[in-house]
């Protein structure tokens, strides 16, 4: 049988950055394929090429499906022909209905208006396909998150969906979500619907997958067969997404670790809207001079939460608990303050929080810290210049000048301005928050490089990361969170991930 | 700097010979169409009016007219530039221009307050105007569209409340601020007015200073400068421009309008402020991306109030003009002046979305809308037809920022 899916020698760039080089792929009909790569290794680049979220003519290479070549300009065109993905942000509508959000786009209708019977009867019936006891009236806003993604799939199927691609499915779900989703898909692949999966969940993928390609820096290293003879193990899939010894992906770095100089007792936030729920419960932490403590953490955990509240108030409602700077109790109810005594925080979502994209590099890098190179409220813009320049080389962000907008750089490269503009504002603690998401290899080796330095200019250095090699590759320390708690201390000799997650998935006590 | 935040010593430049300093001029150009498109845009449509007119568009009298017509929107626009580079607009301006006004005039007419103490008080009446509103757009929260419209209709029922129809009996001196010109302190040269040509030259060789002293600053610390080409023309483009307008000015009857100095200081002044002040660059931070500007300690409660202080400070001087202009409070005064304002600061390339935009952009605006205005007028085009053809121009003004927008990406 001819396989379904197709992609020959696919080839894109962005503006400095070569995502994919040469991808070729292909999936079997009936199959489930599963992608795997690291961060930034280009899979959801290649199904947003697969897809049309990307035009035909932005890349290179040709994909060919149902036997014949594709030339997508629109998602639209992809999902007449049957392809539908589902993104890792979901795209419901919140106040809509699940019928209404099923069927948007493609409404049940006759003449322009709207068939109700016709929309709930049919939603019922995909409802039903999907295992999800909902009736169809219910309100997104009102279902949780594993639902929310049953929907999307319900809505593909409503599409006549053949190939349906799921980009993290999981990585919002708790277990059980996960696992009857995971069942679903098998069951889809029993009524002969192929699908494709991107997840860093190696375990879920050794469970469901037939046929697992492997990506690695833009480039498809390599298609294992899942129920081959010799049995594919978790191990086999890192070697290759890795393609290296972990031991290199980290810098070597020798700590010499100081004075106290945060510290947190007793930190308690709650939820910024609902302020009955506890969002950080009673966390305490220590971050020295020259030291890097890292921050784990599942979704949810309340890492942002934490560092974002410590951060001038900057998140939550009714906080308590004691905050010290170097040894002395302080009080930070405001961002403006909490950078005038040498905090800053980097944010997680630098395109949302981090930065202004249509600036240009130098006034992003300033942008924490004006009084620095102002007087009486006037800037000094040659100096401006000068100084963004200064911290354009240090982290060797790659753009012609510093008069480049923010928005025309790589991921890499304005996670370096966001880095800038906190180094701009001459901080002692510096808390960077998922510092390497969605950054390529060699950039993320660039920022532990950064890291070290910083903590070697006497900074101390709380790194939250959902990666936890990374935490057990730069931190000299690392707390674990759970549920709003911190659950646990370990020193980098005694860490591993095994143990790290069982801190973090710990469950709160009754 | 203390030494502890700089890492490492920065590598030796890469790029340090002053030649490679400056990009191709092509790059130059396409990198700066939107801003320039704007300034050929007016060129063009000066042009064209010059030849539709027989050459009476750029008769010296007509210069000082246009002047003396548009300075409302001038000094509305620079305002608006903020208020919508900041992410707001202000739809009650016109409003408070009538409202304003009718208070300064009662002031003089009926209270017998000196004409140069009652347009203080005035314009101080506005920054509390700009107060009240900024306080339920920053501190309550209401969207300035909102607090806006209510402030229309608010101001104007006051201002129907306290003028009644019509308050007159303004003295010369008050009128003068929109109707006159500077003296002739320094007699003739030939029939040019000697103070016009003095100031004329002052601007040019202030301007002329200004860009030679910038550059020499960015080179002297090796940095990116436009090319040296496209920095002469610029500044020959300019220096033309201004001596011809001052030529003009020269030789019309009453030399330079007192509302061009006023103008002119208020240009100066807010284009320094949007440029060089923590609170300009607050202004587009808090634009460009709120949540961002917010986690980098902008207190955005207080910018956001200062920039309704400011719009209705400025309102207050235009309301001052406006009534100067006329030679009496009238309460339907200032209608439509918000639109002017709105389309100036578009026009002149202020993003709908806030964050981008120049002072200087929209007085080019205004000035597009002011030739408009005069040309169509001295052909005698119905009115009618010339708020149409304002309406079609100001769309195809953002469609072409929109289209060039999207071609960049």
């Amino acid at each position: 049988m001819s396989p379904i899916l197709e992609m020959r020698g696919i080839t894109k760039t962005f503006p400095g950055v070569k995502a994919l080089q040469d991808v070729t792929m292909t999936v079997a009909r009936g199959e489930v394929h599963a992608i795997c790569g690291e961060n930034g290794a280009g899979k959801s680049t290649l199904m947003k090429v697969l897809s049309g979220v990307y035009p035909h003519g932005s890349y290179d290479g040709e994909i060919v499906f149902e036997d014949q070549p594709c030339q997508f300009r629109t998602i639209r065109d992809s999902e007449e022909r049957g392809i539908v993905i589902i993104h890792q942000e979901l795209a419901l509508s919140p106040y809509l209905s699940i019928a209404e959000n099923i069927f948007l786009g493609n409404e049940r209708s006759k003449r322009g208006v709207i068939s109700w019977t016709e929309t709930n009867k049919q939603a019922a019936d995909l409802l039903a396909r999907v295992g999800l006891d909902e009736h169809p009236d219910t309100k997104i806003i009102d279902l949780g998150v594993g639902k929310q993604q049953l929907v999307e799939i319900a809505k593909a199927l409503s599409k006549r969906v053949k190939l349906l691609i799921l980009d993290e499915p999981t990585a919002a779900l708790n277990d059980e979500d996960s696992a009857h989703l995971l069942d679903l898909i098998r069951h889809l692949r029993e009524q002969g619907i192929t699908s494709i999966i991107i997840s860093h969940k190696l375990n879920e993928i050794a469970a469901i997958a037939d046929t697992t390609t492997i990506i690695r820096d833009g480039r498809s290293i390599e298609t294992l067969d899942m129920h081959g003879a010799e049995p594919v193990s978790e191990d086999r899939i890192i070697r290759g997404m890795v393609g290296r010894d972990l031991a290199h992906r980290f810098p070597a770095h020798t700590p010499s670790i100081g004075a106290e100089i945060l510290r947190a007792e007793n930190w308690t936030v709650h939820h910024p809207i609902d302020r009955s729920r506890t969002v950080v419960d009673g966390a305490a932490l220590v971050v020295r001079a020259g030291e890097i403590v890292g921050l784990a953490g599942l979704m949810g955990a309340g890492r942002t939460e934490l560092a974002m509240s410590i951060f001038g108030h900057s998140y939550g409602s009714n906080i308590s608990g004691q905050l010290f700077l170097h040894g002395k109790p302080v009080t930070i109810r405001s961002v403006d303050v909490a950078i005038a005594h040498g905090i800053a925080y980097a944010t997680e979502d630098r395109k949302h929080y981090g930065l202004n994209l249509i600036e240009d590099i130098k006034r992003n890098t300033s942008a924490a810290q004006l009084s620095r190179i102002s007087r009486f409220g006037v800037v000094d813009a040659a100096k401006e210049i000068t100084l963004a320049d200064q911290y354009r080389r240090e982290m060797k962000t790659k753009a012609e000048s510093v008069d480049v907008p923010a928005g025309k750089l790589s991921g890499g490269n304005q996670q370096k301005v966001v880095l800038s503009k906190w180094l701009f504002a001459e901080p002692d603690v510096l808390i960077l928050d998922e510092p390497t998401r969605g950054i390529d290899v060699g950039a993320k080796y660039e920022i532990y490089e950064i890291i070290n330095r910083l903590a070697d200019a006497g900074k101390a250095v709380l790194v939250i990361s959902s990666e936890l090699p990374e935490l057990l590759g730069v931190c000299d320390r690392i707390y674990a969170m759970s549920q709003g708690r911190i659950t646990g201390e370990i020193a980098r000799a005694e860490a591993t991930q095994e143990g790290l997650m069982r801190y973090m998935t710990m469950e709160k006590k009754a | 700097m203390s030494a502890s935040t700089t890492l490492e010593p920065p590598p030796p430049a890469t790029e340090p010979s002053s030649k490679n300093n400056s990009g191709s001029l092509s790059a130059y150009l396409g990198q700066n169409l939107r801003q320039y498109g704007m300034m050929a845009a007016l060129v063009v449509i000066v042009v064209l009016f010059q030849f539709t007119t027989d050459g009476k568009l750029l008769y010296p009298n007509n210069i000082a007219a246009l002047i003396q017509q548009n300075a409302y929107v001038l000094v509305l626009a620079i305002g608006m530039v903020m208020v919508i580079v900041a992410g707001h607009i202000d739809l009650s301006v016109g409003s408070v221009v009538a409202f304003i006004g009718g208070i300064c005039a009662l002031l003089i007419s009926d209270h017998n307050v000196p004409w140069l103490l009652a347009v203080v008080i005035s314009i101080m009446i506005g920054g509390l105007v700009g107060c009240w509103q900024g306080f339920w757009i920053a501190y309550v929260g209401i969207p300035a569209f909102i607090v806006t419209l209510g402030g229309m209709l608010l101001f104007r029922g006051l201002a129907i409340v306290l003028v009644g129809t019509t308050v007159a009996g303004l003295p010369t001196s008050f009128n003068d601020i929109s109707n006159g010109s500077l003296p002739n302190a320094l007699g003739f040269l030939g029939d040019l007015d000697g103070l016009t040509l003095v100031i004329g030259v002052v601007a040019i060789a202030g301007l002329a200073f200004s860009q030679i002293r910038a550059r020499r600053s960015l080179l002297r610390n090796d940095l990116r400068v436009e090319p040296f080409a496209a920095f002469v023309a610029k500044l020959a483009i300019s220096v033309a421009v201004i001596a011809y307008i001052t030529y003009l000015l020269a030789e019309s009857a009453g030399g330079t309008p007192i509302v061009l100095i006023i103008v002119g200081v208020l240009v100066l002044l807010y284009t320094f402020v949007m440029n060089n002040t923590v609170f300009g660059r607050h202004i587009y931070a808090m634009g460009g991306n709120l949540p961002a500007a917010m986690l980098s300690g902008v207190k955005t409660k207080r910018v956001n109030f200062m920039i309704f202080v400011n719009m209705g400070l400025l309102a207050g001087v235009a309301a001052v003009v406006t009534t100067s202009r006329a030679g009496a409070a009238v309460a339907a005064a200032g209608q439509n002046f918000e639109l002017d304002a709105i389309a100036a600061a578009f026009i002149g390339g202020t993003a709908v979305s806030g964050g981008i935009g120049k002072v200087t952009g929209a007085i080019i605006g205004a000035f597009i809308m002011g030739v408009l205005n005069m040309g169509l007028s001295i052909m005698n085009v119905d009115p009618a037809w010339q708020m149409a053809v304002k309406g079609l121009v100001l769309i195809v003004a953002v469609a072409f920022d929109i289209l060039n927008k999207r071609r960049a990406k």
